[in-house]
């Protein structure tokens, strides 16, 4: 028995699709074994809530009378790209403000734009003929721009690091502040509701596949940025899955700022939490097997954060089922773990997505075009330090 | 009894002994969770002090009328819970596990504790971590 998109589409419109989220799927299948959830599942959902500095969003303004060519942007005193056509702009979620580059940033403006409040754009330009003004000021909210989409270039990344330090000073990145002789753990990861990491030969996820994104529908548009695909396996037969990121854009008039949040990472900057669901339709039993592998079967690596070079050490594999237990043995010593990506909310979204398609209101859509199988990562030869 | 103060005295009242006062004055004895003193600038110490509710009550009335200024810890982190996304990034810092996650996935908050450090009020991406001190 298998199932198609079409199918699942019909049982969603008739009413009678059997939709579970990616934690119910691991325990019916640990009860009732992998056969017996591929027969009872048509859809499982799958979501995450995590700091995704790869975010933003491009914004059309309107013209304005005279009209002006921007070439200089700000949005609340944030720089944006004005490097598109006359009004057009693209603004990163990590860019920080003029004035307070460590408190409020791109994220801050995509937040408040998205909660309903207004943002001051200012905006200079050299003038043309065609475009004769210099400068422009107003106050605007999502509903005075054209279009305004978030199009993030690099989301929901397959599996992410376990951070460590082994330095004997304390650091600050973005994956939290790590403590001197590998004091703490930080980890990144909705490990069993993870959506790459569920279906992780990306056999239903690709090019137009249909996602929550920030509490709108929005879609998978292209592979993400530094795309990759890595198998790790290790000596004693265990192994993981890792690499893989996807580019994903959707309406911000849409979306609802519970699920888009401005974060400021100390001595980092500024991110954004982004709130992902992705809901797999269970073609075969195979499909099933990876759904509803646990927390105990997935894996990271314990990765050092001190050294700021290309290759970071990598210091041997922990489950996600140890790295959520709060402690885990590192160096003959037990070490505190802690998560950076919200369990609580993507259990919120898993939970809601399932809602939306046992309603009829979200269909499955079937990628238009599956992503590569190999992608070379490559690194960058840069000249000085 | 014990409670948890936190104390903030200007540089000139910094050289007093002010524990030698407290153990023999008022026989309370206390653990030091947090001392920041810089030269020339106010001071701040974070203890918990036990002992009888009277000699604590007189204990913190000889440090007020040394110039100190007295606060106890009101009994819980003040959080935002509407605003808290349960991240976990607090606990990453949190040098007591007083800030863990509950098997909800929730941030939970242990005041018996909390040490005063204030670690996790700067590390919170959405600075919705206070700690509420009173009078």
């Amino acid at each position: 028995m298998t199932r198609t998109f079409d199918e699942i589409n019909d049982k969603i419109r008739s009413g009678q699709v059997a939709v579970f989220t990616a934690e119910e799927v691991v325990a019916m299948a640990r009860e009732q074994g992998v056969k017996k959830a591929f027969e009872k599942a048509d859809v499982v959902t799958c979501a995450t809530f995590g700091m995704m500095c790869s975010s933003g969003a491009f914004l059309n303004f309107g013209h304005s009378d005279r009209r002006i060519r921007m070439t200089d942007i700000r949005l609340n005193n944030v720089e944006c790209s004005g490097g598109l056509a006359a009004v057009d702009t693209y603004i990163g979620g990590t860019q920080g403000s003029v004035d307070r580059p460590m408190e409020y940033g791109g994220a801050h403006v995509i937040e408040a734009l998205i909660r309903g409040e207004k943002v001051r754009l200012e905006a200079k330009s050299y003038g043309t003929d065609c475009y004769p003004r210099k400068y422009a000021e107003a106050y605007i909210g999502l509903e005075d721009l054209n279009q305004a989409y978030l199009y993030n270039p690099r989301n929901g990344y397959q599996n992410y690091n376990a951070a460590t330090n082994t330095s004997n000073r304390e650091i600050y990145t973005y994956m939290g502040t790590l403590l001197p002789n590998c004091g703490n753990v930080t980890y990144s990861s909705a490990g069993e509701l993870s959506p790459l990491l569920k279906d992780p030969h990306l056999r239903t996820i690709g090019m137009g596949t249909r996602i929550f994104l920030g509490g709108a529908q929005g879609r998978v548009v292209w592979e993400g940025t530094q795309y990759c695909r890595n198998v790790v396996e290790y000596e004693d037969g265990g192994y993981d899955f890792a690499g893989a990121t996807i580019a994903v854009a959707g309406d911000m008039k849409q979306m609802n700022a519970r699920y888009i949040r401005a974060a400021v990472m100390q001595k980092y900057g500024i991110t954004m939490f982004v709130g992902l669901g992705i809901p797999m339709p269970v073609l075969d039993e195979d499909l099933m097997h990876d759904l509803s592998r646990p927390n105990s079967e997935l894996y990271t690596q314990f990765v050092d954060y001190s050294t700021g070079k290309l290759a970071m050490p990598k210091l041997g594999r922990v489950s996600y089922a140890q790295l959520r237990s709060g402690s885990v043995e590192l160096n003959g010593r037990m070490v505190r773990t802690s998560p950076l990506s919200s369990l609580f909310m993507a259990r919120e979204i898993a939970a809601l997505l399932k809602e939306w398609i046992q309603n009829g209101r979200f269909y499955l859509q079937q990628p238009v075009e599956m992503f590569p199988e190999k992608r070379e990562f490559r690194p960058l030869n840069a000249k000085g330090e | 009894m014990t409670t948890k103060l936190k104390l903030t005295f200007p540089a000139q009242t910094a050289t007093k002994p002010l524990s030698y006062h407290l153990v023999k004055d008022y026989d309370l004895t206390f653990n030091i969770f947090q001392a920041r003193i810089s030269p020339g600038l106010a001071g701040e110490l974070a203890i918990e002090v036990t002992g009888s509710e009277s000699n604590i009550k007189s204990g913190i009335e000889f440090l007020r009328s040394e110039g100190i200024n007295v606060q106890h810890l009101s009994g819980s982190i003040n959080h935002d819970s509407q605003s808290c996304v349960h991240c976990g990034a607090c606990t990453a810092v949190c040098p007591s596990e007083a800030l863990y996650m509950d098997e909800n996935g929730r941030l939970a908050f242990d005041n018996e504790l909390c040490v005063l450090c204030e670690y996790c009020i700067k590390t919170c991406p959405l600075s919705v971590l206070a700690i509420k001190y009173t009078e």
